[in-house]
């Protein structure tokens, strides 16, 4: 259990901000302006994947880097920074997925991610709310294979994801499938949040599926879903550990600016205790979102809990530096020229996706068997 | 030798000299030994355990070998920590003197200092307390009024200290004197080490909200103490105070640290019980269980995150401030949380049943984290000016 990174890690996070550099707060204005169909800049993606880091998690066999998760944390981490948007965690996630669970034949889409980019997005919500086990869309057994239907939400990247990792019922239990989006049935309606980034609709209406597009087998749902839960959240804790820190050290630089009553705002106490009490704050939520992502690499049993414990801390964080961020800003804070607003909107949309505050206080409770 | 290997004879020689009853957790005062001159020890096993450790110098076991210390380097130091922890042994010895007079004498103290006073502390033959705080200066310390007066080759001390840890129980001294009002507060102040026999000494419990008399009122009327007791330079106390409370605010975070190991939701389970779904019977008490056990564990991964950036050659510094702010508000958080979840059976004062009403005592005891060894207020006063760099002023 290290957590004081590497030197290859520290090269690593500083190359991730050089490169995200490039697409700073001001192209989120800009995409969203131009209303980029979208949503992320493309050759950035194209840069990302030049880079390898789709598959800093991935082993080396399938194309991958085989960093590990705490790694890919730091390119997280610097994502959260920049808000910068691209499909890095939907293809990072269904990686993950593929590898682990996987046949022979799914792990060639994880090879393709990792050389061409290819996106593949995950499709586990349905409604408002993400309970990923609780699953309506079903899977009907037909000749060699199953006929899919239903509908799924608030889905990153299926507007440009060419294959689909769906979940579904089936009288034999919970299953996800990998899915081509082109498939005859597939539709998707993207829709345009808050953070300036689609998420769609995937409706899927009589799709029909071999038994070879299940991940895994049948039976594995459950545990498919599960990791999926614990990787997704760990990776977003770290994001919004990020985007948090790059907020609070925003709003600390404007404190020693910002002068009324002929001094500093930041010279007056009021002020200076909420932000030190968000500091402290900032270093707990640190602390474990790290452990959360050693806990992945390191196969530990107590993963599910750490990831759940990562990301609820962590959306509690990032939702009081960004109020706090606005409050203290004061009414340059809230106008769309200032770009602390940008940090908010984000840190809204990632506390709920793969499950907000209180899915992941619930998780966790039960876990430790209350 | 190899750290695996001293591992494994830390290990070794743990499971054959600690008794068992010294791996239980600490259940009440008596179970704990701060030697002294009139020192004694409940029971055999105690004595025996305490022995054995100061033997080898293992009640201070990072301090050099030519004071008594152990001589062990950091990461000998940090394994037999881990050891001891992972068999829950008691520290054979509670003493200011180790946690904080030690460190400052090693820094700042004479070599006749050192070679008079550190082996005593690791013998466990002094009880040292702090003369810190005073009626007039708590947060504000440094305008400290205490004084000690030049008398030839002594000082003649004046004045009234507060807050000082079982001054009726203890030995020695190390105060805070003012040896010169006439500059910037600060500057002025001398550390002095005065023992408790002397004439013109008298102290007094103050019992406190918990019902308990952990601290004491110590007076001092025309005490003569000779310069050579000085620790530092004369009118250099204020850095020397500064060093020592530094060790004082990481010593309130780790002693937080081993109490946030007894899962809250433990209690929780026994008094509100677990209903046919599976979950706490109170759903909204299970929220602020579950709330207070995340920021417990990422706080202790926090203390070994910050134990392993000072390792790898990062500073502290102002840290220690945050962690200490940390730990105090979440042991009130906790007690607060136990009264909530264990309802009459946390506010028994008195009776067997409810063990002479320690939670409840307790719950009364920890509103004081946030006041002693420098208030939450000025911790965060410390982390503004020094970590974020906010303006005075």
């Amino acid at each position: 259990m290290a957590y004081v990174i590497t030197e290859e890690q520290q090269l690593l996070q500083e190359s991730a901000a050089d490169v995200l550099k490039k697409a700073p707060v001001a192209t989120v204005r800009q995409l969203r302006d131009s209303r980029d169909d979208k949503g992320f800049s493309h050759p950035l993606w194209d840069d990302i994947v030049q880079m390898g880091w789709p598959g800093i998690a991935a082993s080396e066999e399938l194309g991958g880097l085989d960093f590990g998760f705490r790694s890919l944390g730091l390119v997280m981490e610097e994502k959260g920074r920049s808000l910068s948007a691209s499909p890095l965690l939907s293809v990072c996630l269904s990686s993950r997925i593929l590898q682990k669970f996987g046949t022979d034949q799914q792990k060639e889409i994880v090879q393709k991610i990792n050389a061409e980019g290819t996106v593949v997005a995950c499709a586990v919500q349905e409604g408002d709310f993400y309970q990923p086990l609780d699953v309506r869309c079903a899977a009907i057994p037909e000749k060699e294979g199953y006929v899919i239907s239903g509908q799924k939400d608030f889905v990153a990247d299926a507007h440009v994801a060419d294959y689909l990792l769906v979940s579904a019922h089936s009288d034999e239990g919970l299953m996800t499938v990998i899915l081509n989006k082109e498939q005859a049935g597939v539709s998707v309606e993207k829709e345009f949040m808050m953070d300036s980034r689609y998420y769609s609709k995937v409706a899927l209406d009589n799709v029909r599926i071999e038994k070879d597009d299940v991940v895994g087998s049948v039976g594995k749902g459950k545990e498919v879903l599960n990791d999926l839960t614990n990787v997704g959240n760990a990776l977003l804790s770290a994001e919004l550990l990020g985007l948090a820190m790059e907020t609070f050290e925003r709003t600390n630089e404007y404190l020693k600016e910002r002068r009324q009553f002929d001094r500093p705002i930041g010279s007056f106490q009021a002020l200076q205790h909420r932000a030190a009490d968000l500091f402290g704050e900032l270093e707990i939520a640190k602390s474990i979102s790290i452990k959360a992502l050693d806990a992945l690499d390191e196969q530990d049993f107590m993963t599910p809990a750490l990831c759940s414990m990562a990301k609820a801390k962590c959306v509690q964080v990032a939702q009081r530096a960004t109020n706090e961020a606005i409050q203290m800003f004061g009414g340059i804070g809230m106008t769309d020229d200032e770009e602390i607003g940008f940090f908010l909107k984000r840190a809204r949309v990632a506390a709920q996706q793969f499950g907000g505050y209180s899915y992941h206080l619930d998780r966790f409770a039960r876990m430790s068997g209350y | 030798m190899s750290l695996e290997n001293f591992r494994s004879e830390v290990v070794e020689f743990l499971q054959n000299n600690c008794p068992e009853s010294m791996r239980q957790p600490v259940r009440e005062e008596s179970d704990t030994f701060w030697g002294g001159r009139n020192a004694t020890f409940k029971n055999a096993d105690q004595e025996k355990w305490f022995h054995v450790m100061a033997e080898r110098g293992w009640t201070t076991p990072g301090w050099p070998k030519e004071y008594g210390g152990g001589g062990l380097s950091k990461d000998e130091a940090s394994i037999l920590h881990q050891e001891m922890r992972r068999l829950n042994c008691r520290p054979p010895l509670f003493s200011f003197g180790i946690w904080m007079l030690g460190p400052a004498l090693l820094r700042f103290g004479s070599e006749e200092q050192r070679l008079k006073y550190l082996p005593d502390i690791v013998n466990g033959r002094t009880w040292w307390c702090q003369g810190y705080s005073e009626p007039g200066s708590g947060s504000d310390l440094a305008s400290l009024q205490t004084s000690a007066v030049s008398d030839g080759d002594h000082y003649i001390v004046n004045g009234q200290k507060v807050w000082t840890s079982y001054a009726d129980k203890a030995d020695m001294i190390f105060a805070l004197v003012r040896t010169d009002n006439t500059q910037k507060k600060q500057i002025g102040i001398t550390f002095l080490l005065i023992d408790m026999e002397w004439e013109g000494i008298s102290t007094r419990p103050i019992k406190l909200i918990s019902g308990k008399s952990p601290f004491c009122e110590t007076f001092f009327d025309n005490v003569r103490v000779p310069k050579t007791n000085v620790v530092g330079e004369e009118h250099g106390g204020w850095s020397v105070a500064k060093y020592l409370l530094t060790h004082e605010r990481s010593n309130i975070s780790t002693a937080v640290d081993s109490d946030v190991m007894t899962p809250l939701s433990f209690y929780a389970k026994k008094s509100l019980g677990i209903g046919n779904d599976g979950i706490l019977k109170d759903p909204a008490i299970r929220a602020k269980v579950a709330e207070w056990e995340i920021d417990g564990a990422a706080f202790k991964f926090t203390l070994d995150r910050i134990n392993q950036e000072m390792k790898a050659g990062h500073s502290a510094g102002a840290k220690s401030s945050f962690m200490k702010y940390y730990a105090s508000e979440l042991n009130k958080r906790k007690y607060e949380l136990r009264l909530e979840c264990q309802g009459k059976r946390a506010l028994a004062w008195e009776g067997e049943d409810y063990d002479e009403g320690k939670i409840a005592r307790q719950f009364c005891r920890s509103k004081g984290n946030s006041i002693e060894g420098g208030t939450s207020e000025i911790q965060l006063n410390i982390v503004a000016k020094h970590i974020l760099g906010l303006p005075g002023k």
